[in-house]
């Protein structure tokens, strides 16, 4: 299954006047891509995300869902910065809660999500609440739920944004794994240069507000990718040229009116 | 015996204050009672009233008194709760239900309830059905603000998630409504369980015969100090009990709070 972006712009109406938050965005994933949204804080990114999962409807253009296979189950699934599972619910009803929607049967739903519950080393926790759970534990929770979900295109907004360095890089190296058995796309939203070049196929460089694309760009290295590896000198000059244009959109915003 | 020792040692050193300062006051009271630093004709001992108690509980009709209460109270409090929880869910998820109500709602939760006894009985007559309602009516404000206030505080972000998910109008109640407004609705009936007692022995004072108001006021009519303190230590009691038990309740239903 694909998204296909056309033109998609959004304008919200608040006390102080129109917020221009999208112009014109239009892009297309490709089957189990890795894509990387990247922007400076307050560009739209969010925005564009909650348009894509249908949770909010663009002021122009629309979201096109390619191919859609099955019509039962969800197209896309959102995992969110913190907090998007929910306290009240244990562990393995929180990773079944896209199943559970799909009305499948309780036993069923808990064969479909055991393997990857053992996967992200959450066996022992099925019957834990999410507050007795480290936030990396609580972000696996988050992950696994959307892999299980059925829904092939899976949308994470800054997901690792609040766990230390570490649980990051390991996380990290989960979702590129998962991803690649479960065969899901992803369309990723950070503001972490490094973290869009480690994770991306294709990296989309967005303006500040309001949010436009500046720049598509394919990372071709192979993995894995971080600052020590193989790659270390594209990687670097990578990670230079970007912040030199993200330095750019984040000038203009802070930049003295004239 | 080595198991309960250790108990004991793992008791706060603030639960052992408590219980001190609460023994020495106890004791200072039956201290001024037995030395007569009061007059005894007003003022019982602890003793008293606990030797009392013992005695009206055996021989005298305390226990049905308790019960008449306890069933009143019980049925008021479910018959005002019940529906509180129902309407106050809906108003909270819908602004249309919120927007109707909202004005009957401000004008009847000041109201002292008491205030509406005269009516009531106008309206029902006179038995135990106005005094039911009277409790109903107490109880129903205060589960009904609560869980209004508890669908208000469930972060945006989890009818985000059930959205995206595809969840029904049902699912999106059972999963993330009802769960998540649980904590703060609890308060409201905690508050609910409190005015129900007021309540029950304020209706009681004023129309009952039977229930523990009623022997309160006669016990006053008669001058029977002895069971005006029986009465006044058994609504207490009964007001320390229902609270633990709803906190008992509370937890069972509210696994996931983080306080534990």
């Amino acid at each position: 299954m694909k998204i296909d972006c056309r033109q998609i712009s959004k304008r919200f109406q608040t006390k102080n006047g129109i917020i221009h938050a999208l112009s014109n965005i239009s892009f297309k994933t490709n089957e189990q891509e890795f894509l990387c949204i990247l922007g400076p804080s307050g560009c739209g990114k969010t925005t564009l995300l909650r348009i894509i999962a249908g949770i909010l409807q663009p002021t122009e253009g629309k979201v096109i869902y390619e191919g859609v296979k099955d019509n039962n189950k969800p197209a896309t699934a959102l995992v969110f910065q913190e907090h998007g599972v929910f306290p009240w619910i244990n562990v393995i009803d929180n990773v079944c809660f896209g199943l559970e929607t799909q009305k499948i049967s309780r036993k069923d739903r808990y064969g479909m999500a055991m393997p990857l519950i053992e996967k992200m080393h959450l066996a022992g926790f099925t019957k834990n609440y999410p507050h007795q759970l480290s936030s990396g534990m609580k972000q696996r929770v988050g992950l696994a739920r959307a892999f299980v979900s059925g829904a092939e295109i899976l949308l994470m907004d800054e997901p690792f944004a609040s766990l230390d360095a570490q649980m990051r890089v390991i996380l990290q190296e989960e979702l590129l794994n998962i991803q690649r058995e479960y065969r899901k796309s992803v369309i990723y939203i950070t503001h972490d240069i490094e973290e869009a070049i480690t994770l991306a196929d294709r990296i989309i460089l967005m303006t500040a507000r309001p949010g436009q694309i500046k720049q598509e760009i394919n990372v071709n290295l192979s993995r894995p990718r971080n600052v020590n590896g193989e790659h270390a000198s594209e990687f670097i000059s990578m990670r230079n040229e970007i912040w030199r244009q993200i330095k750019e959109e984040v000038d203009k915003t802070t930049a003295p009116l004239s | 015996m080595t198991g309960m020792l250790k108990k004991l040692k793992e008791v706060k050193r603030e639960t052992w204050i408590s219980v001190l300062a609460a023994a020495f006051l106890l004791g200072m009271w039956e201290a001024a009672v037995d030395l007569n630093w009061v007059n005894s004709a007003f003022i019982v001992s602890p003793s008293t009233i606990v030797t009392a108690t013992v005695r009206l509980g055996r021989s005298g009709n305390l226990g049905e008194h308790v019960y008449t209460t306890l069933i009143r109270m019980i049925l008021g409090f479910l018959a005002g709760s019940i529906p509180g929880l129902i309407i106050g869910l809906a108003m909270g998820w819908s602004k249309t239900l919120r927007a109707i109500l909202d004005p009957v709602v401000s004008v009847v939760y000041p109201l002292p309830k008491i205030a509406l006894l005269p009516l009531i009985m106008l309206v029902v007559g006179i038995g135990e059905s106005p005094i039911i309602l009277l409790i109903a009516l107490g109880a129903f404000f205060p589960v009904l603000i609560n869980c209004i206030a508890g669908v208000n505080s469930i972060a945006p972000i989890y009818f985000d998630v059930a959205q995206n998910y595809g969840a029904s109008r049902f699912k999106t109640f059972t999963r993330v409504i009802l769960p998540g407004s649980l904590p703060v609705a609890l308060a409201g009936f905690r508050l609910a369980l409190g005015i129900s007692l007021l309540l029950t022995v304020v209706a009681e004072l004023t129309i009952a015969t039977k229930g523990i108001g009623a022997m309160l006021w006669l016990s006053w009519q008669t001058l029977r100090v002895e069971r005006i303190y029986v009465a006044i230590a058994v609504i207490a009691a009964l007001g320390l009990i229902l609270n633990w038990l709803l906190g008992i309740v509370s937890r069972r239903i509210v696994p996931w709070r983080e306080s534990q």
